[in-house]
Formats: C-alpha cells, sequence, structure tokens
C-alpha cells in the first residue's frame, strides 16, 4: 500500500504546505536476523502532525529513530528536510540541528542545569553566545511554563516537569521538525496532561511532528494522519476521524478494540 | 456518636478527613548523643563487638605511639650517642635530631646546596597551581588551566635541569632526590595518566578496529606486566639497545614508563565510568546535534569521570606509593634516601630505621589522606545536583 496518498479527512488543517518535510521510501532494516523495519513508504509534509501508533515491538519507535538517525537502515532511502541520510556524518549532523527529539526517558544531561541543558545545543553546535542562547532557553522555558526551575538540576523536578524541560531544550535548536517518541509513557498519571498539554500547543503553531504514543485521545485531538503499525510494516494510515470510526483492517480494528473500551 | 480526627472507626465505612495532621518531632531517643552513639557504635551486637575490639586496639596503640614518637623521643644531639640507650635514657624513642639533620637530604637528595632555593621555587610553583586548579572557588580557573599545564611544567623543567643561557646552573637528574623526586615523579603519572587513560578507553570502545586493537594490546600489554619490569625494561634494558647519545635521560626513561604504567590502569577505570552511563544520554547528545568530540567533552565525560571518581583517586594513591619502585634503577625517591641515611654510621642506633620510616609513612599517609580527603570532598559537591 502507499501510505503518502492517503491523506483522510484532517481535523485541524493547520498551516499545511506542500514542502515535504519527511520522506521515507522503502525503508528496510534489520536487528541482525530480524527485520524490523519492512518497505516502510511515508511522506510528510511541512506543518504535518502524523501520530504512530501500533502494539509494542511494531517498529514504532525504530522508525522515528532511523529519521535522525539514531538507528541506521539498511536499504532504502529517508530524505529529511531535502537531505539525505546515508554515513555522511556531515548530512547527519545537518540533519540532527533541524530535526528535535523528545525521548521516553527524556534524557535530560543531569550535571547541567536546565538552562544549560536547553543552552548547550545553541552554544555549541548552533555557536550563539552565550547571551543570546539565555534568553532564547528562557523563551522557550516560558512556552513550556517552567522559566522559574532554570537554575535547578534535572534531578529536583517532576517527570512532567523534566519533559517539558526536554520539550524546551530541543524547541531551542529551532527545529524545523520534533519528533516524540511516547512522550507521556514514563510519566505519573498525573503528569500526563501537562506535557501534552504542551505538545497541542505546539502543534497548534503549525510545527511539523511525528509523534509515537498510546494517547489515542490525544491522537484525536491533534493528528492530521494516523499511521498504525504491525511487524515492522505499515499497516494502515488514515485521518483520525477515520481512523477510530472505520478501522480498515483486522489488525487494527483488534488493537483498537483491546486499547478503547 | 462523634468521631476524633484520624480515628477510623471499624464501623464506619466511609471516612473524610476534616484536618491535616501537623509534623510533629521525632522521638527523643532518634536525636542527641545518645541517640548517635546507639545508631553508629552500639547498633548491633556485630557493631558492639567492632567497637569494642577498635577501643581496645586503639588503647594499646595510641600510649605506644605517643611514648615512641614524643615522650620517650630524643630531641637534640648531634650525632649516634644521643639516640643510644645510657643510665638517664632507658627506654629510647624516635630519634629526632637524626632526621632535623638529614631532612634537607631527605627533600633534596644531593640537588647541590647552593641551587636548592631552585626546588623551593618549584615546590611554590606546583603548590600554587595545584591549589588553583583544585579549589572551585579560585578565580580565573581557566588560566589556572593554562598555568598547570603549560607554564609550570615548562618553567619547573627550566628551573630544575638548568639552563645556562639565563645564568642557571645545570644540575644532572642523577643529583636529584628526596621528596623532589618523589614529587616529580607522583606529579608526571598523575598528571599524564588521565588524559592518556581518557584516550585509551574510548580507543578501546571506538568503532574503529584498528583504534581498538591498539589500544587493547596497549592496556593489556603495559598492565600485564609489573612496574618493576617496566622500569627495568626502561632504565636498564634500554641503553643496552639504543646508543648512549640518543638514549633519553634516566629519569626521564622513569618517568614515561610510570606515565605509561598508570595510563593503562587509568584507562580501565575510565572505561567503567563509560560503561556506567546511560545510552540514553549519548542519544540525547546525538539528538540536540553534538558531534562526537563534543558529545564526549560536554555530556559523557564529565558524567563517567564523576562515577568513577573514587577510582581515578584510588589509582592515583597506588601510583603516588608505587613511585617508591623507582629506587630499582637508582634513582634517589624519598624512600630511598632514607634507606640510604639511615645505615649511615654516623646515626647507626636500634632506633634509627625505625625513625626513617616513621617520617616516610608520615610523609605517605599526608599526602595519600589528603587526596583521599579532597576526592570525599568533590564527590559530595558533585552529588549536590544529583539529589533532591
Amino acid at each position: 500500500m502507499n501510505a503518502t496518498t492517503n491523506s483522510g479527512s484532517l481535523l485541524k488543517p493547520g498551516r499545511l504546505n506542500t514542502d515535504i518535510a519527511v520522506q521515507m521510501i522503502d525503508v528496510n532494516k534489520w536487528y541482525g536476523d530480524f527485520h524490523v523495519l519492512r518497505d516502510i513508504n511515508l511522506k510528510v509534509v511541512g506543518g504535518e502532525r502524523i501520530v504512530i501508533c501500533g502494539p509494542s515491538g511494531s517498529g514504532k519507535s525504530t522508525m522515528i529513530r532511523c529519521i535522525n538517525r539514531l538507528e541506521e537502515h539498511q536499504s532504502g532511502k529517508i530524505i529529511v528536510d531535502g537531505v539525505e541520510l546515508s554515513a555522511d556524518l556531515k548530512k547527519i549532523d545537518e540533519v540532527r540541528r533541524e530535526v528535535g527529539m523528545v525521548f521516553q526517558h527524556f534524557n535530560l544531561f543531569p550535571h547541567l542545569t536546565v538552562m544549560e541543558n536547553c543552552t548547550l545545543a545553541p552554544i555549541w553546535v548552533r555557536k550563539l553566545p552565550k547571551k543570546e542562547a539565555e534568553e532564547i532557553a528562557l523563551h522557550y522555558l516560558q512556552r513550556v511554563k517552567i522559566p522559574e526551575q532554570a537554575n535547578k538540576y534535572p534531578g529536583q523536578l517532576s517527570g512532567g516537569q523534566q519533559q517539558r524541560v526536554a520539550i524546551a531544550r530541543a524547541l531551542c535548536m529551532n527545529p524545523k521538525i520534533m519528533l516524540f517518541d511516547e512522550p507521556t509513557s514514563a510519566l505519573d498519571p498525573e503528569m500526563v496532561k501537562e506535557v501534552l498539554d504542551t505538545i497541542v500547543a505546539l502543534a497548534e503553531d503549525g510545527m511539523t511532528m511525528l509523534v509515537v504514543t498510546h494517547e489515542m485521545g490525544f491522537a484525536r485531538q491533534v493528528a492530521n494522519r494516523i499511521v498504525f503499525m504491525d511487524e515492522g510494516q505499515i499497516v494502515e494510515v488514515n485521518g483520525p476521524d477515520e481512523f477510530f470510526a472505520h478501522p480498515q483492517h483486522e489488525r487494527t480494528k483488534l488493537f483498537l478494540s483491546q486499547i478503547l473500551r | 456518636m462523634t468521631m476524633a480526627e484520624g480515628d477510623l472507626a471499624l464501623t464506619q465505612l466511609a471516612f473524610v478527613r476534616k484536618a491535616s495532621i501537623a509534623p510533629r518531632p521525632p522521638p527523643s531517643k532518634m536525636v542527641g548523643p545518645v541517640a548517635w552513639l546507639r545508631n553508629n557504635l552500639f547498633s548491633t551486637p556485630f557493631n558492639i563487638t567492632l567497637t569494642i575490639t577498635m577501643a581496645l586496639l586503639l588503647a594499646w596503640a595510641i600510649p605506644e605511639l605517643v611514648r615512641f614518637l614524643l615522650l620517650d623521643a630524643v630531641w637534640s644531639g648531634s650525632d649516634r650517642d644521643a639516640c643510644l640507650e645510657s643510665v638517664q635514657h632507658r627506654e629510647i624513642g624516635a630519634c629526632w635530631p637524626f632526621v632535623w639533620e638529614r631532612l634537607p637530604y631527605f627533600i633534596y637528595g644531593s640537588y647541590p646546596i647552593s641551587e636548592r632555593w631552585r626546588v623551593d621555587v618549584f615546590f611554590v610553583l606546583l603548590a600554587v597551581g595545584i591549589a588553583w586548579l583544585l579549589w572551585p572557588g579560585a578565580p580565573r580557573r581557566d588560566l589556572g588551566i593554562l598555568y598547570f599545564f603549560l607554564v609550570m611544567p615548562i618553567s619547573s623543567f627550566v628551573l630544575l635541569t638548568g639552563w645556562a643561557a639565563i645564568g642557571l646552573q645545570p644540575v644532572d637528574t642523577v643529583l636529584w632526590g628526596g621528596v623532589l623526586v618523589t614529587i616529580v615523579v607522583a606529579s608526571v603519572g598523575i598528571v599524564c595518566s588521565l588524559p592518556i587513560g581518557i584516550v585509551l578507553a574510548l580507543g578501546r570502545r571506538s568503532r574503529m578496529p584498528a583504534v581498538r586493537l591498539l589500544s587493547v594490546i596497549f592496556i593489556e600489554f603495559v598492565r600485564g606486566v609489573p612496574l618493576v619490569t617496566v622500569l627495568f625494561m626502561a632504565g636498564v634494558m634500554l641503553p643496552l639497545f639504543v646508543p648512549e647519545q640518543l638514549s633519553p635521560d634516566k629519569l626521564v626513561r622513569a618517568l614515561v614508563g610510570i606515565a605509561m604504567f598508570a595510563s593503562a590502569y587509568m584507562a580501565e577505570v575510565v572505561r567503567a565510568g563509560l560503561q556506567a552511563i546511560p545510552k540514553g544520554q549519548f542519544e540525547g547528545a546525538m539528538a540536540i546535534g553534538l558531534g562526537y568530540g563534543q558529545m564526549m567533552r560536554l555530556i559523557v565525560l564529565p558524567q563517567a569521570l564523576r562515577v568513577t571518581l573514587p577510582n581515578i583517586v584510588n589509582t592515583y594513591i597506588g601510583l603516588f606509593k608505587d613511585t617508591t619502585l623507582v629506587f630499582i634503577v637508582g634513582i634517589f625517591d624519598l624512600l630511598r634516601t632514607i634507606e640510604v641515611a639511615r645505615i649511615d654510621p654516623k646515626w647507626a642506633t636500634p632506633v634509627t630505621s625505625t625513625t626513617g620510616y616513621v617520617v616516610a609513612a608520615i610523609f605517605y599517609l599526608v599526602f595519600c589522606y589528603g587526596m583521599s580527603r579532597y576526592a570525599r570532598a568533590m564527590e559530595l559537591r558533585l552529588a549536590k545536583g544529583d539529589r533532591h
């Protein structure tokens, strides 16, 4: 199936344009003998918000980790913001500068303060002066609503606050694309909402994003398209209304019946 | 029926708290000196046994030490007669006049007497460098690093070996000795082993097979050979194969041997630290666009070195004491000068050796304990960021 043509009904049109942000063409990946990604084809245009869901072990995380080359793919093409990913380190750095990522376990740097976490990449990668980097960091910390925590260390914050810092840290690089890898899976239930609200606000600003999540309410609210994966393959792609109301594939129906009660 | 707050009646199924419980101070047996003794010294039968044993041991050792070092010690005299048993002195303790007279030899070895001020200046330069580098509140620590790793080594080298052009009479390293040699060997080993060790540890984890293989060979080879062998090869075997003009100074060869040896150990210590860093830290660093060097320097190494700081200091302390092995190639470190002085007929008495060894013990203890305490303080300081 071709995943790129079926864009379904859009809940919120957003500021879609015709620039292709991410394009994956026949991407395959193996872990040893295990065929973890199989013939992945996906085209994401600028401003589009893709939610990727599926059972655990279906390759969702691996797929988005290929987009900033935290994982290497063995065949096929991945083109991010016009740059094709290959073993070329310069290309990889170029892509990583434009793609922000938020992880399940935050991956903040525990030996640096919140402010230092946020200014590190702008200073060392973008070569901004420290003062300017701090202004930018403060701006984004305000956006994720924790400017008052700037001088604390990550270990002093709650999980939800840490994840919001992680979002701010990614935003400080002013990325064109944001990847979220199960951003709320490691959080206490009370903190899920504050993180999701932050991501929703980001979505409303027109950020291109790919989100791996099990939060179906969030998916319905934010996604332009939902990608359903199983066994390393894209099984179904549809707009959120259609996806939840009329799932086509048997596997999708089973999955939805398991998680929506 | 009225219910008091916090009083959960069995008969009552529903319960709503009307006022929250204010925190109260802990019971008195949890605070105060008695509680401290109970918690730290007498908490379990094993602990009680240990406390009593240690108390007995100290009660036996401390009076003996005080007697030998202070009460029965000889404080003045000009040769061995002062430290011999006599009618007035039945029990003889430490022979301090011996130490006092030989102290310059213990510190400078055979360094020419008229040039010993240069060694003193070197000690001051080194002390300033160490204080600048190790004191976290020191001003301009960036300059401190420049001073410690560039200005100080070069000026110390010129100062100690001499440079005729600026009026410093050259002093052959054969004449160096005592604390001077111990400090030079230990500082070169300590300063070189960490950077080289880091490079080797990163090399051992490298994706490039050639780099990995070379690192592994170096580490396993140097680590698999006793330090005495390394020193012996550097000091005695090398001159047999290399023409004399090309063979570097004996002390330099020993320094290189010690630095290589310490680096191999340090590499494994650093590798242990690197392995303790979760994969997520590498991924987080890569995802924000840091290159390999930046990721290692800014994210991974600061955390890895912190994790492994106790092991680093452990290696340093071991290295500091291992410097005594340079005597095997005929270099006069502190212990060797004491060895020579204690059999000097002028001072030979039954207590001279013991006194000399006490001096050595105090010297090594002060330095090693100093390193240990500093490391502990740094650990606590660095741990602040982690805790709530």
